[in-house]
C-alpha cells in the first residue's frame, strides 16, 4: 500500500495514551482502590526442594489486623490445578506449594491482613517445618535423572521431548562439502517490567460475579481462572481498563489471580496482591528461557548452508507454565531468513528446582535466532569468508515470496537483501571497518556485529497441537467493535489490556483511515471481558496484524451500512454514490447528499427512513481469522503457525576494555521492515526498546543460581538491566514490504529488536575477540567471563 | 503502632496528616494523598520510578520515610502540570517525542529531567545521560527519552527568551 494514499496510517501522529502517562494519570492496578480491601503477603520456601512437614500460623493469626492464613493444602482442596497446555496430570501447579516446595522462594502460605505492612509482619511469624531434599538444578542432569524428580508422579523430569524432521536432511548432509558441530547456550533472563505483577479480586455476592483487576497480558486468563476456581466462565469479569506497566510477555499472573480470587470469595472482601520486587524476582512470573543448543550445520565451500540438525534442551524451572511451547514457536522460522533446505529439530523441555519459566518477548524465538546466527558466523569463520557474504549467499531472494520453509511456514513478503544493504549503508560499513581496524592497530579490542532476524507475528497457536495433539486449536482470532452514537461520534471497543503497545492509537488511526474521520475525535475503550469482543490478548506481535485488520473490517461494515442508508434516502444506487469524510453524495449531482450526522440520526432514530428490514443503529463487530490458519499440520508436522514475517538487520559496533572485560556498545544501526507502519513513533520505540532489551540479554542479564539451588539475582543490583549508559543513540533505517495478508500491509514490530540484538552483540563481541583467537558461545557475555577469557584463556572465572 | 503528625508541602499544597513512622514517603503520597502518579518499581532505590523532588532535589521516595519529609517541600509528577491541569512544556515534549510505551517509569524520568532542566537550559548528551542514569526504562531503550529532553530544553529556551 502506498503511504501517499493514506491520511492517518503511517503518519507521524501523537500517541494518545501518552497524555495520561506524562500527567501522572495512568491507571495501573495499584491505583485501583476498593473500600475494605485486604492485602496479601506470601511466606516463601528458603529451600529449593523440601518436604513441608508442618505449618503453624498461630502467632500470625493472633496479630491484630490479620484476617487469614492460607495454605497449599486448603487451596488444593478447593481449586483445580492450573492447566498449562500439556497432558501431564501428575505435574500439578497450584498458587501455593502442596506437600513439597520445588524452588527457593516458592510460595508456601498466603497471609491476609488489613494492610500490606501488617501482612508482611505476620508472614514472618508463620512457622514452617521443612525437610530439605537434594535438588536438581542442572537441566542436563535433570533430563537423565531418575531419583531427584521435581514432580515424582510424572516419572521423570521431562515435560516434553519431540522430534521433527522436515525435508531431506540425511541426503543434504551427505551431499554437503562440509559440516560443523557446535554448542551455544542462552542464559536465564527475562523481560523484567518496572511494574511488578498485581491483582485485585472482588466477589460480588449479589450478581455472583468475580471482578478482577490485574496487570496481565495473557491469553486464556479468564478461562484458566474460571476452570481453576471451579466457577462458570461467565462468572469471571476481567476489568481491562487498567494500564499494564510493561510486560513483553511475562505478565501472566494466573497463580496470583487464582489466589486472590479464592480469598475474595472465601473472605467476602476485596483481596489484593501486589508483588514487591523480591517476590517478583524470586517467585513471580519473572524468568525466561534457559536453553542449550547442540547444532550441526551442513554447508558447501561457497558458503551455501544446506541443512541443520538442532537439539534444544530448555530448563522450564519447577512448573511449566507456557515454557515448553517456547520451543515450538521457533518452528515457524526455524531456518531464519535463509534458504536452508532441510532441518531436524529435537526439542526437550525439563523441570528443575528453579523458578518457573514464563513467556518472554518472541516466545523462544530470540534464543533460536541466536543459534541460527551463530551457525552462520561459524560457517563464515570456518570457510574464511566474509560474514555478510555468507548471509547474502543464503538470504531468501526478494522474488521468491511467498516462500515456504521446510517446517511449513509460508513467509508472506520481504526484501531481505535490501534491508541488509540499507543497514550497512546507514552504518557506513566500509568506514566502520576502517574504524575497527584503526582501533585494533592502537591495541584496542574492537568488533562489528552482523545479525539478521525474522519476527513471526500474529500466530494461530497451532504449535500447541504440535506438542499436544489433544489440543485441536487452529485459530487465535481477534475481534473489534465499532459503535457510532446518535450524535455521530465513534467509539472503538477492544477486549484487552494494553502494556505500552498503543492499542488505542492503533484502533483510532485505523478507524479514522477507513471512515476518513479525525482519529483524535474517536474514543477507544477497553471493555471488560464480559462485554468485549473476542480477544486472545496482545501476545505474539499480533495486534497491528489482528486487531488492526479486525478494526478495519468492522469500519468497512459500518461504512457499507452508511452507504445503504444514504442510497435509500438519496434515491440512487450505491454505485452512483461517493463517500467523503462521512458525507455521501451523488457522483453526478454533489448537491444531492446526506451528512454523516443526518445518516447517524436516521440509523438510530428515524426508522421510517431506513431501508426495509434493516437493523436499527450503527455499529459493527468483526472477528479476524488468522490468515493461513485453520489447518492441522500435515503428516510431516508441517504447518503455517504465523502469517506475517517482519525482518531486521542489526549492525552494532563495540569495543572491549581488556582489563575489565567491559563491553561498550558505541554505535548501533538497525534496518527493519515490518510492512506498513500504523504509527511510526510507536514502531520506532518498540524496535529500539526491543533492541535495548536484547543488549541486556546479551551482556548483563542473568537469573543466577548457585549449584545448590539458591537464587542469587533477586534485586536490581544483582540482575542488571541496561541503563541509559549502556544503550547508544541507535540509528534506525526503515524499509516497507507490505504484507498481502493484512488490512493495510502491516506486520508485527514489538519483538524484532529483541530477536536480533543478542545475536548481533554476540557477533560483535566475537569479532572483537577474534584477533585473540577466542569465541564465546554463551549469553550473557558478562564482563568477568570476557576478562577471564582475555587474560586466562578460559571463561572459568 | 504509634503515630506521628507531619506537615508536608506537596505540589504547593500543605497537608497535615497522621502517619506511622515506618510508612515510606511513596506510600504516603500514594495512599494518604491519592497522588498515584508516583510509581513503585523496586523499593530498593535502583530503578528510579518513585523519584520526586524534595526541596528541589530528586530523591527516591521508596527509600525515605514520610516523617522525614515533615516540614519540607515535595514535587511529584502531578506538580509538573500547568495550573489548569494541562501538560507542561517538559511533559508535552515527552508526548511529542513518544518518549514512553507503558508509561510506568515516566513520572520518575520526568522528575529527573525537570531537575536537570531547572539548572541546565542547554544540556549536552552526557548531561542528559547523567541526569537519567539512575532511572531504568524497560520499554524505550532511552533514545526517544533523550530526544524528548533535548526537545524540552529547546522549547524552554525558546519560552524564556
Amino acid at each position: 500500500m502506498s503511504s501517499t494514499n493514506l491520511r492517518y496510517v503511517s503518519r507521524k501522529r501523537t500517541v494518545r495514551e501518552d497524555k495520561r502517562f506524562v500527567t501522572g494519570k495512568g491507571k495501573f492496578v495499584q491505583d485501583v482502590a476498593l473500600p475494605g480491601t485486604l492485602h496479601v503477603a506470601v511466606v516463601q520456601s528458603p529451600y529449593p526442594r523440601a518436604e513441608i512437614l508442618s505449618i503453624d500460623a498461630t502467632e500470625a493469626l493472633a496479630m491484630k489486623g490479620v484476617r487469614a492464613v492460607l495454605t497449599g493444602d486448603e487451596i488444593a482442596a478447593h481449586c483445580d490445578a492450573i492447566r498449562f497446555g500439556l497432558k501431564l496430570p501428575e505435574v500439578k501447579w497450584y498458587p501455593l506449594a502442596v506437600g513439597q516446595a520445588r524452588y527457593a522462594g516458592e510460595w508456601v502460605c498466603a497471609v491476609v491482613a488489613d494492610s500490606p505492612y501488617i501482612a508482611e509482619d505476620a508472614a514472618e511469624l508463620v512457622e514452617v517445618d521443612y525437610e530439605p531434599l537434594d535438588p536438581v538444578i542442572d537441566p542436563e542432569e535433570a533430563f537423565e535423572e531418575t531419583e531427584r524428580l521435581v514432580h515424582p508422579g510424572n516419572g521423570s523430569n521431562v515435560l516434553y521431548h519431540g522430534h521433527f524432521h522436515w525435508g531431506t536432511v540425511d541426503e543434504d548432509f551427505a551431499a554437503a562439502d562440509e559440516t560443523l558441530k557446535f554448542r551455544v547456550r542462552w542464559g536465564r533472563s527475562s523481560t523484567v517490567p518496572i511494574e511488578t505483577f498485581g491483582a485485585l479480586a472482588r466477589w460480588d455476592e449479589g450478581t455472583e460475579i468475580l471482578d478482577v483487576w490485574a496487570s496481565i497480558q495473557m491469553p486464556n486468563f479468564v478461562e484458566l481462572l474460571s476452570s481453576t476456581l471451579r466457577i462458570p466462565l461467565n462468572s469471571v469479569r476481567l476489568n481491562q481498563d487498567v494500564d499494564v506497566g510493561g510486560s513483553y510477555g511475562v505478565k501472566r499472573g494466573i497463580k496470583h489471580s487464582v489466589l486472590v480470587g479464592y480469598l475474595a470469595r472465601k473472605l467476602k472482601r476485596p483481596v489484593r496482591l501486589i508483588e514487591d520486587r523480591l517476590v517478583n524476582m524470586t517467585s513471580g512470573d519473572a524468568h525466561g528461557p534457559d536453553r542449550i543448543f547442540d547444532t550441526e550445520v551442513a554447508f558447501n565451500k561457497d558458503g551455501e548452508i544446506r541443512s541443520l540438525k538442532i537439539r534444544a534442551l530448555d530448563d522450564a524451572g519447577a512448573y511449566p507454565g507456557r515454557a515448553p511451547f517456547q520451543l515450538a514457536k521457533p518452528i515457524s522460522a526455524i531456518v531464519g531468513p535463509y534458504t536452508i533446505n532441510s532441518v531436524k529439530y529435537e526439542a526437550i523441555s525439563v523441570v528443575t528446582n528453579k523458578t518457573g519459566q514464563v513467556p518472554v518477548r518472541g516466545f523462544g524465538q530470540s534464543p533460536t535466532n541466536y543459534m541460527v546466527e551463530s551457525a552462520v558466523e561459524k560457517v563464515a569463520r570456518h570457510l574464511g569468508m566474509d560474514r555478510i557474504e555468507v548471509r547474502r549467499r543464503n538470504l531468501i531472494p526478494a522474488d521468491a515470496f511467498p516462500y515456504r520453509i521446510p517446517s511449513g511456514s509460508d513467509y508472506d513478503s520481504g526484501d531481505y537483501q535490501t534491508v541488509l544493504q540499507k543497514a550497512l549503508d546507514a552504518a557506513d560499513y566500509d568506514n566502520l571497518v576502517r574504524r575497527r581496524d584503526a582501533a585494533r592497530a592502537e591495541g584496542r579490542l574492537a568488533g562489528i556485529g552482523i545479525a539478521t532476524c525474522l519476527e513471526p507475528g500474529g500466530g494461530n497457536n497451532i504449535f500447541e497441537y504440535l506438542m499436544n495433539p489433544s489440543a485441536e486449536i487452529t485459530t487465535f482470532s481477534e475481534g473489534a467493535e465499532l459503535r457510532v452514537d446518535p450524535d455521530g461520534l465513534i467509539t472503538g471497543v477492544v477486549g484487552t489490556t494494553t502494556s505500552g503497545q498503543g492499542h488505542e492509537t492503533l484502533v483510532a488511526t485505523i478507524i479514522g483511515e477507513e471512515l476518513e474521520m479525525d482519529p483524535d475525535e474517536i474514543r477507544v475503550v477497553h471493555a471488560d471481558s464480559l462485554n468485549s469482543p473476542i480477544t486472545r490478548s496482545p501476545v505474539a506481535s499480533r495486534m497491528a496484524i489482528m486487531l488492526g485488520s479486525s478494526t478495519a473490517a468492522a469500519a468497512q461494515k459500518v461504512k457499507a451500512k452508511v452507504m445503504a442508508i444514504a442510497a435509500h434516502n438519496l434515491g440512487k444506487p450505491v454505485e452512483d454514490l461517493e463517500y467523503a469524510e462521512g458525507t455521501v453524495f451523488e457522483k453526478g449531482d454533489p448537491a444531492n447528499k446526506l451528512s454523516w450526522k443526518e445518516i447517524c440520526f436516521i440509523a438510530h432514530k428515524a426508522y421510517h427512513k431506513m431501508p426495509e428490514g434493516m437493523e436499527p443503529g450503527l455499529q459493527a463487530q468483526h472477528v479476524f481469522q488468522v490468515p493461513g490458519g485453520g489447518q492441522l499440520p500435515d503428516e510431516h508436522q508441517r504447518v503455517q503457525i504465523y502469517p506475517c514475517f517482519s525482518f531486521q538487520a542489526h549492525v552494532p559496533y563495540v569495543e572491549i576494555d581488556p582489563k575489565t572485560g567491559h563491553v561498550s556498545v558505541l554505535d548501533y544501526v538497525i534496518g527493519h521492515d515490518c510492512g506498513t507502519q500504523i504509527n511510526p513513533d510507536i514502531v520506532r520505540g518498540m524496535v529500539i526498546g526491543g533492541l535495548a532489551h536484547g543488549i541486556g540479554a546479551a551482556l548483563y542479564e542473568k537469573f543466577q543460581y548457585r549449584p545448590d539451588g539458591q537464587f542469587l539475582s533477586a534485586t536490581f543490583a544483582d540482575y542488571l538491566m541496561p541503563s541509559v549508559y549502556e544503550i547508544p543513540m541507535v540509528k534506525d533505517v526503515e524499509h516497507c514490504t507490505p504484507s498481502p495478508l493484512t488490512s493495510h500491509g502491516q506486520k508485527g514490530s514489538g519483538e524484532g529488536g529483541y530477536l536480533g540484538a543478542p545475536a548481533a552483540i554476540a557477533s560483535a563481541v566475537n569479532d572483537a575477540l577474534a584477533p585473540l583467537g577466542h569465541c564465546i558461545d554463551e549469553l550473557p557475555m558478562r564482563s568477568h567471563l570476557i576478562e577471564a577469557l582475555i587474560n586466562d584463556g578460559n571463561t572459568n572465572a | 503502632m504509634s503515630t506521628l503528625e507531619i506537615t508536608v508541602s506537596v505540589n504547593g499544597n500543605s497537608y497535615t496528616e497522621t502517619v506511622e513512622p515506618r510508612v515510606t514517603l511513596v506510600d504516603f503520597l500514594r495512599d494518604k494523598l491519592a497522588l498515584t502518579g508516583t510509581h513503585i518499581g523496586c523499593e530498593h532505590g535502583v530503578c528510579g520510578a518513585c523519584s520526586v523532588l524534595l526541596d528541589g532535589v530528586p530523591i527516591r521516595s521508596c527509600l525515605m520515610l514520610a516523617v522525614q519529609a515533615d516540614g519540607r517541600e515535595v514535587t511529584t509528577v502531578e506538580g509538573l502540570t500547568q495550573e489548569d491541569g494541562t501538560p507542561g512544556i517538559l511533559q508535552d515534549a515527552f508526548r511529542d517525542a513518544h518518549a514512553m510505551q507503558c508509561g510506568y517509569c515516566i513520572p520518575g524520568m520526568l522528575i529527573a529531567s525537570e531537575a536537570l532542566l531547572r539548572d541546565n537550559p542547554d544540556p549536552t548528551l552526557d548531561d542528559i545521560r547523567e541526569a537519567i542514569g539512575g532511572n531504568i526504562c524497560r520499554c524505550t531503550g532511552y533514545v526517544q527519552i533523550i530526544e524528548a529532553i533535548q526537545l524540552a530544553a529547546e522549547r524552554l529556551r525558546e519560552a524564556n527568551r
